[in-house]
C-alpha cells in the first residue's frame, strides 16, 4: 500500500479513535452522539432493517442517473451543434442551479406522490447539470487540427460526433459522472426526508424522532458506502472504457 | 494541375497573401521553402478551405474552385492520429468517412501499411508506438484519400534526424509509385533539395516567390553535389536576408 493512502487510513481511525474516547470519558449518552464502535455494531446487527431501505435508495439514485443521462448527453450535442440552442437554454440551466434543489424538494412530493418517483427526480435534477456541462466542456476541448481534418475527410456532424468529439470527452464525461454519482444520494435522500414511506432517508427520519441516534448514524454510514461503490464502481467502468490511455 | 493565380488573403490589415500565383505539375514534387511566419501554412488554409480567401483562383485540372476541399490530402507535423483507434483503424478513417466499401479498403491499407514497413504493427495504438512510426500512419491515411493531390505541412519537422531521413525517401514514393502530386511545406532547405521538383523560395508578408529553382536526376538527392550545395548557400543566404530586413 503506498504512503498517502496509509495516512489517509491512519487519519481515519485516528479521528474515530478520539470519538470513541470522548464518548467513553465524559459519559454521552447514545441519544446523543453514540461512539463509532456503538454505530457499527448497529449498522452489522441492524442490516435486515437497513438492507431493503438501502435497496429503495440505491435503486431512486440509479434510475435517476439513467435518466438523467438520457437528458444530459443528447442536450450536450445538440448545444455543441448549435451554438444558438447552448446561448438559449444557458442561462436557464444556470439560474436552474441558483434555486436549490431543498426548495422543490416539497413540491415534488405533491405533485409526484409519496413513492419512487418524486425522489428519482430529485437525484436526476441534482446531477443533470454537472454532467451535461462536463460533456459539454470535453466537446469543447477537442483540438481544432483534429475537427480540421475530419472536415477535410467530408465527416458530417454527427459522424465526427460520433468519431471524434464523442471519445474525445469521454474523460471529461466521467470525471463529471464521478461528481454526480457522489451528490445524487443528497437528492434522493432530501426527497426521502421530505416525504416517503421506505428508503434510507425515510429511516433517519423514523430513527431521529425516536432518539436512536446510533440508527441514523448507521444509516448514514451506509449512505457514505452506496456513495463510495458508486464512484468506484464509475471509475471502474472509465478504465474499462477508455483503453487508450 | 493545381493553378493559383492572384490569390488574396488578408487577416484585417495583415495581408499574408497578395496576388499569389502558384502551379504544381501532375505528379511533381513542389516544395516552399521560406522564412518562418511568411504564410505558408495560411496558403494551406486557404487552398484546402479552412479559411476562407478574399480573392483570387484556384484551378484544379482546369476547373476553377473556391477551393480544394475534397480534393487534397493534407497531412502536417503533428500525426493527429485518433488515440482510441489502432494504426489500421486510423488508416481506414478516410475510407469509412467517405463510406467506401470496407474490405477492399482494408486490403488496400494492409498493403500500404506492408509497402511503408509497418506491418505487424496494424493492431498497435498510437500511444504504443514511435513518433516516426506514426507519421508513417498518418502517412498511410493521407495515402487512404485517394486525391491525386497532396499536401504536406512540415510533415518531418517533429521528428529526429535519422528518423526524418528514412521518412524521407517513403515520402518519394508517394510520387513515384503512388502517383500522387505533391505540395510541401519545409523550413529545412536540405530536405528541399533532396526531394523537390521544384524549389520555391518565398519572401516574408506578404507571401511572394523570390525564387524558383528546378532540379533534375535521381532522387533521394546526396547533398555532395557541388551545384546542390551552392543552391543551398544562396537560398540560406536569401533567407537570411529575409528576416533581417
Amino acid at each position: 500500500m503506498n504512503r498517502p493512502r496509509l495516512i489517509s487510513i491512519a487519519g481515519i481511525f485516528l479521528i474515530l479513535a478520539a470519538w470513541e474516547l470522548v464518548c467513553k470519558s465524559f459519559e454521552i449518552p447514545d441519544f446523543i452522539l453514540p461512539q463509532p464502535s456503538r454505530i457499527m455494531t448497529v449498522a452489522v446487527k441492524q442490516a435486515a432493517v437497513l438492507l431493503p431501505h438501502a435497496g429503495v435508495t440505491a435503486l431512486e439514485v440509479v434510475i435517476g442517473i439513467l435518466i438523467s443521462l438520457m437528458v444530459a448527453i443528447p442536450l450536450a450535442m445538440i448545444m455543441f451543434a448549435h451554438p444558438s440552442v447552448e446561448n438559449a437554454i444557458a442561462p436557464f440551466l444556470v439560474a436552474s442551479q441558483a434555486i436549490p434543489v431543498f426548495a422543490i424538494a416539497p413540491l415534488l412530493v405533491v405533485w409526484l406522490g409519496y413513492g419512487i418517483a418524486s425522489k428519482v427526480l430529485m437525484a436526476a435534477v441534482i446531477i443533470f447539470f454537472p454532467i451535461t456541462v462536463s460533456l459539454l466542456e470535453g466537446f469543447k476541448s477537442c483540438d481544432q487540427e483534429y475537427r480540421v481534418l475530419f472536415q477535410l475527410m467530408g465527416a458530417g456532424f454527427w459522424k465526427t460526433m460520433r468519431l471524434l468529439y464523442w471519445l474525445w470527452a469521454l474523460p471529461h464525461f466521467f470525471a463529471g459522472l464521478k461528481v454526480g454519482v457522489s451528490v445524487a444520494t443528497i437528492g434522493a435522500v432530501i426527497g426521502e426526508w421530505v416525504g416517503a414511506q421506505q428508503g434510507l432517508g425515510y429511516l433517519m427520519i423514523q430513527a431521529n424522532a425516536r432518539l436512536r441516534v446510533d440508527l441514523v448514524f448507521a444509516a448514514i454510514l451506509w449512505l457514505s458506502a452506496m456513495g463510495l461503490s458508486m464512484w468506484v464502481l464509475v471509475g471502474f467502468l472509465e478504465k474499462k472504457v477508455i483503453t487508450w490511455k | 494541375m493545381l493553378k493559383v493565380s492572384r490569390l488574396t488573403k488578408r487577416f484585417g490589415d495583415l495581408s499574408v497573401l497578395e496576388e499569389f500565383d502558384l502551379s504544381v505539375p501532375r505528379k511533381g514534387f513542389t516544395i516552399l521553402i521560406g522564412p518562418s511566419g511568411c504564410g505558408k501554412s495560411t496558403l494551406f488554409d486557404v487552398l484546402t478551405g479552412v479559411v476562407p480567401k478574399n480573392d483570387g483562383e484556384i484551378s484544379w485540372r482546369g476547373e476553377s474552385l473556391p477551393h480544394l476541399g475534397k480534393k487534397s490530402a493534407y497531412m502536417q507535423q503533428n500525426d493527429l492520429l485518433l488515440p482510441w483507434f489502432s494504426l489500421i483503424d486510423n488508416a481506414l478513417l478516410p475510407a469509412r468517412i467517405a463510406g467506401q466499401e470496407m474490405n477492399t479498403a482494408r486490403k488496400k491499407a494492409l498493403g500500404i501499411f506492408k509497402r511503408l514497413g509497418l506491418d505487424g504493427f496494424e493492431d498497435y495504438l498510437p500511444a504504443k508506438i514511435s513518433g516516426g512510426m506514426r507519421q508513417r500512419c498518418a502517412l498511410v491515411r493521407t495515402l487512404m484519400f485517394e486525391h491525386e493531390l497532396v499536401l504536406l505541412d512540415e510533415p518531418l519537422s517533429a521528428l529526429d534526424a535519422i528518423t526524418r531521413r528514412s521518412l524521407q525517401s517513403l515520402l518519394l514514393l508517394l510520387q513515384s509509385e503512388f502517383d500522387k502530386s505533391i505540395l510541401m511545406i519545409t523550413h529545412d532547405i536540405e530536405e528541399a533539395l533532396i526531394l523537390a521538383d521544384d524549389i520555391l523560395v518565398l519572401s516574408r508578408l506578404p507571401m511572394q516567390v523570390l525564387e524558383r529553382f528546378a532540379l533534375s536526376g535521381p532522387k533521394p538527392r546526396g547533398l555532395s553535389d557541388p551545384q546542390l550545395l551552392e543552391i543551398k548557400e544562396y537560398v540560406l543566404h536569401r533567407l537570411q536576408e529575409e528576416l533581417n530586413i
